[in-house]
């Protein structure tokens, strides 16, 4: 009883969730442009192709995604072990700065950041909206790479030291391994934060450097066109790709660590 | 990996973080109190006097994002819970499909809803028309906006509470229950204490955005439903009545209050905490 | 002791995805003794602990409380508690708010509360700790906090899994002698699981010793430490030279070659047995044609006494004994009738037949 009730719960709560998304899956499979089912097609699926608002948008968000993520990737990791190695209170000082843009309303940072931009003169484009998502992504890379750092056994730092390598060395041979996995799940997650953005990017980006978001912002204002369904349901497939693909990969990284724990 | 010298390492970051974020902050202070004519910058109260004019759109928006907030906070606790008890490979499923709505953009979805509330041609006003109710007047309505708040910031609920649960010793329910709780009590005097970080982090990620969008209001609740996101945008737009003075006020008003609610809700949790311990 | 039954297990079955981890066991535990279940890792005893504790429901077989079966009843209303493995204090309340706990849930008045856990503090040697976070206890402390919780509501059994396992020996020591202190003064029934076989010997009245999901013997610590059922048994409980013998006749066994009186009987003729000789029954004496004999391979000083390895035609004996051997000497070893164990084979006597010497079984 209790359990059904608990199945039952779970179900509802995910047709709440899932329902809205598959009426827009089927519907971008509709003939028609109005909300009655007239028959299958693939129509807006090419003319989502066809247009170039959109496929450009694309270009940019990925691109514009890849350079923040990069960028931010490693001036976090960087900033990770520097933070790590600080005294307390200034130790204490940027943890609550770093976390700042994380609890700080997103529009504010948006605007701020624009202020800062037309203050100096700084026209909107490229530069203006990449500069603002690695600043949005910088605090996510650390928050994922410094705990790994304090797991990180110190004398396993000294013991490479003893055994001959430098300081660079020991980092590179040593310190790197035991953080990748925090360094690449902050990749990832400044990857999907930046490619996900729309509120930054709505107040930092410049007519020539619209993201995908921000395109979709312009076409929800407009009435209503099934190229919108046919656009998420290739986003919804692609998302749902990835995190198929990453749990099974986490399951068998799951499943190998029992075994590890077996033979021990 | 400890050594003194390595904190040079945070110098790039820490000049980035200030360029990019407390200078940018400390300009919407400055603004805020500042006005620009011929003359040049001089410093005024009368941006916040105009922002003041807006304190009712301000507790709107606080009133929605709370409903929101408790909404979800009331429908995922009871999911966190029963998905922290599943079988291991079932929870990872369950995590993945509370995550893959969250990870399709929030327009998307928010345009899901907009093609189902609507009042004349939307599928939920279909679906009733087949059994004679409605139509339904959802769209355009402050019921829409919640809505369109619990649907989009519930993933942000359900995954803290989850994450919290699952930490839970198994043997400190068993030990409740040992020493007197039975299933009532056990959430009580253990579950729901031993949750609070799960339940503050979750209202934090839940309720400022919720406060502070502009999107979801304008495109569920139509002009009539402004929210505080939604003046401040108009402020900064061009083609609207662009003033950043005005904006960075109406801003800092709106940090001032997201910062005050954080601190609210951690206060709460103490006061609940040292509730539970008598 | 007093014989009544408080607690009876009778034909408990369980099993964990299809696999049984308790075979049939039935036990009976008196009221007001101190109680142990002996065993090495994955042998059932934490199960049949939780059974009685109510977090394992048996999937046959039933469980008795007072001559009321007891197999339904949840946790919470058994007159039962439980010391957890690694003590399971609740991080979010202070030491006297854990000790509190289950009085807070019976509704008890603020005045008697107070009273009784500084009782309790006190009892545990914890009087100046009540304001303190558990988490900044050291391990004995949260060891003695756990105990408190517990015996606060006057249970009429007090379960202990695994209580000192986490405390280094010193204190291990100690708190033995404190529990087995506590025990008798408030007169109540103990249930104690642990691997460790002398601290089983040490704060037992009885001991259950159990492998592989089923009961292999239950006695005082005496018995069994000095007539073990079964090679598993001896080798878990203490050391000892186990070796494959012959019975030809009543008190007439044959090992090692050789012909020896004993004091067992009711074998079939010529049945195959597991002789078991404790190392420090054996002393060393000159070789003569009655005495087995062999050479010193190894002698380590282990403080009380010296342990000696003796080489016989590639068994190795394990001697005990307060004085030296030189290595390489040939030497004889004698024993009485008294010192041989005449044991049936059983299920696990083969593996133990093939190790010699190597006696202790540590899991």
């Amino acid at each position: 009883m209790k359990k059904f009730f608990s199945r039952f719960y779970v179900a509802l709560i995910l047709l709440f969730m899932y329902a809205p998304i598959l009426v827009l899956i089927t519907f971008s499979f509709n003939e028609s442009k109005g909300r009655s089912w007239t028959g299958f097609s693939f129509k807006w699926y090419g003319e989502l192709l066809r247009d170039d608002a959109i496929i450009g948008a694309l270009g940019n968000t990925l691109m514009i995604a890849v350079i923040a993520a990069v960028v931010s990737t490693i001036l976090g990791t960087v900033a990770a072990i520097g933070i790590h190695n600080m005294r307390r209170p200034y130790k204490t000082i940027v943890k609550n700065v770093n976390n700042l843009p994380l609890i700080n309303p997103e529009i504010v940072m948006g605007i701020s950041l624009m202020i800062l931009f037309s203050f100096c003169r700084i026209h909107p484009g490229f530069v203006t909206i990449i500069i603002a998502h690695i600043t949005f992504c910088i605090p996510s890379v650390i928050l994922s790479v410094m705990p790994k750092l304090t797991q990180i056994n110190n004398s396993i730092y000294e013991a490479a030291l003893d055994l001959g390598c430098n300081d660079f060395q020991a980092f590179y041979k040593v310190i790197l391994p035991e953080i990748m996995p925090g360094i690449i799940s902050g990749f990832l997650m400044a990857f999907t934060y930046s490619i996900d953005d729309f509120v930054i990017s709505y107040f930092t980006a410049g007519p020539d450097s619209q993201t995908l978001p921000l395109v979709i912002y312009t076409i929800t204002r407009k009435p209503m066109t099934p190229k919108l369904n046919a656009l998420s349901t290739i986003i919804f497939v692609i998302v749902l790709f990835a995190l198929v693909i990453s749990n099974v990969l986490s399951g068998k990284d799951v499943e190998k660590q029992k075994k590890i724990k077996k033979n021990v | 990996m400890n050594n003194k010298k390595f904190k040079i390492l945070a110098v790039p970051y820490i000049v980035w973080m200030l360029i990019f974020t407390i200078i940018p902050l400390a300009l919407i202070l400055v603004f805020a109190f500042t006005d620009r004519n011929a003359e040049g910058f001089r410093f005024t109260f009368d941006n916040i006097q105009f922002a003041a004019r807006y304190l009712p759109v301000l507790i709107k928006s606080v009133y929605f994002a709370t409903v929101a907030t408790i909404i979800c906070l009331v429908v995922a606790y009871p999911l966190a819970y029963i998905m922290s008890k599943m079988r291991l490979n079932h929870q990872r499923t369950m995590v993945m499909l509370v995550m893959l709505p969250m990870w399709m953009n929030f327009l998307l979805r928010t345009y899901a809803w907009m093609s189902i509330l609507e009042t004349n041609s939307g599928f939920l006003n279909r679906f009733l028309s087949i059994f004679n109710i409605g139509p339904v007047h959802i769209m355009y309505t402050q019921a829409a906006v919640i809505l369109g708040m619990v649907y989009n910031y519930i993933p942000y609920m359900i995954l803290p509470l989850y994450t919290i649960m699952i930490k839970i010793d198994n043997r400190l329910i068993e030990a409740a229950q040992d020493l007197g709780c039975n299933t009532y009590s056990v959430f009580r005097k253990v579950i729901i204490p031993l949750s609070f970080p799960g339940i503050t982090s979750g209202i934090t990620m839940t309720f400022v955005p919720a406060v502070s969008t502009f999107v979801i209001s304008q495109l569920l609740g139509g002009p009539k439903n402004n929210l505080i996101g939604d003046l401040i945008e108009s402020h900064f737009v061009s083609g609207g009545e662009y003033n950043p003075y005005y904006g960075s006020a109406i801003s800092l008003l709106l940090m001032v209050v997201v910062f005050i609610c954080i601190g609210i809700f951690n206060q709460f949790d103490n006061e609940e905490m040292e509730e539970t311990l008598k | 002791m007093e014989n009544n039954v408080i607690v009876s297990l009778k034909d408990i079955v369980v099993k964990y995805d299809g696999e049984q981890v308790l075979k049939n066991i039935s036990l009976d535990i008196h009221d007001k003794e101190f109680i142990t279940l002996l065993g090495p890792s994955g042998c059932g005893k934490t199960t049949t602990l939780r059974i009685i504790g109510g977090f394992v429901t048996p999937d046959s077989g039933e469980v008795f409380f007072d001559g009321k079966k007891i197999n339904d009843i949840p946790p919470y209303k058994r007159q039962v508690n439980t010391v957890f493995q690694k003590y399971a204090l609740f991080p979010h309340l202070n030491v006297y708010e854990n000790i509190a706990f289950g009085l807070r849930l019976k509704k008890v008045p603020e005045k008697e509360i107070n009273t009784r856990v500084l009782e309790m503090l006190e009892l545990v040697n914890l009087s100046s700790f009540g304001r303190r976070n558990v988490d900044y206890l050291s391990g004995g402390q949260q060891q003695r906090v756990a105990i408190a919780r517990a015996l606060i509501n006057h249970p009429r059994m007090l379960l202990l899994d695994e209580p000192l396992g986490a405390l280094d020996l010193q204190l291990r020591k100690e708190m033995q002698i404190e529990l087995k202190k506590i025990q008798q003064a408030l007169k109540i029934t103990f249930i104690y699981v642990t691997h460790d076989q002398e601290e089983a010997l040490t704060m037992s009245d009885r001991v259950v010793v159990m492998n592989g999901g089923i009961i292999n013997q239950i006695g005082t610590p005496q018995d069994i430490y000095n007539e073990p059922v079964n090679a598993f048994v001896a080798k878990f409980i203490g050391e000892s030279n186990i070796i494959h013998g012959i019975m030809h006749a009543d008190y007439d066994v044959e090992f090692a070659s050789k012909r020896f009186k004993c004091l067992d009987k009711g074998f079939n003729k010529m049945e195959l047995v597991d002789v078991v000789i404790r190392p420090e029954d054996i002393t060393v004496c000159a070789p003569t044609d009655e005495t087995i004999n062999g050479t010193v391979e190894t002698v380590t000083f282990k403080g009380v006494h010296y342990e000696i390895i003796v080489d016989s035609f590639g068994f190795k004996w394990k001697i005990h004994s307060t004085k030296s051997a030189k290595q390489g000497d040939f030497i004889g070893m004698n024993f009485t009738p008294d010192d041989i164990h005449i044991m049936k084979k059983s299920d696990s006597s083969p593996k133990f037949n093939m190790i010699s010497g190597e006696a202790t079984v540590n899991e």
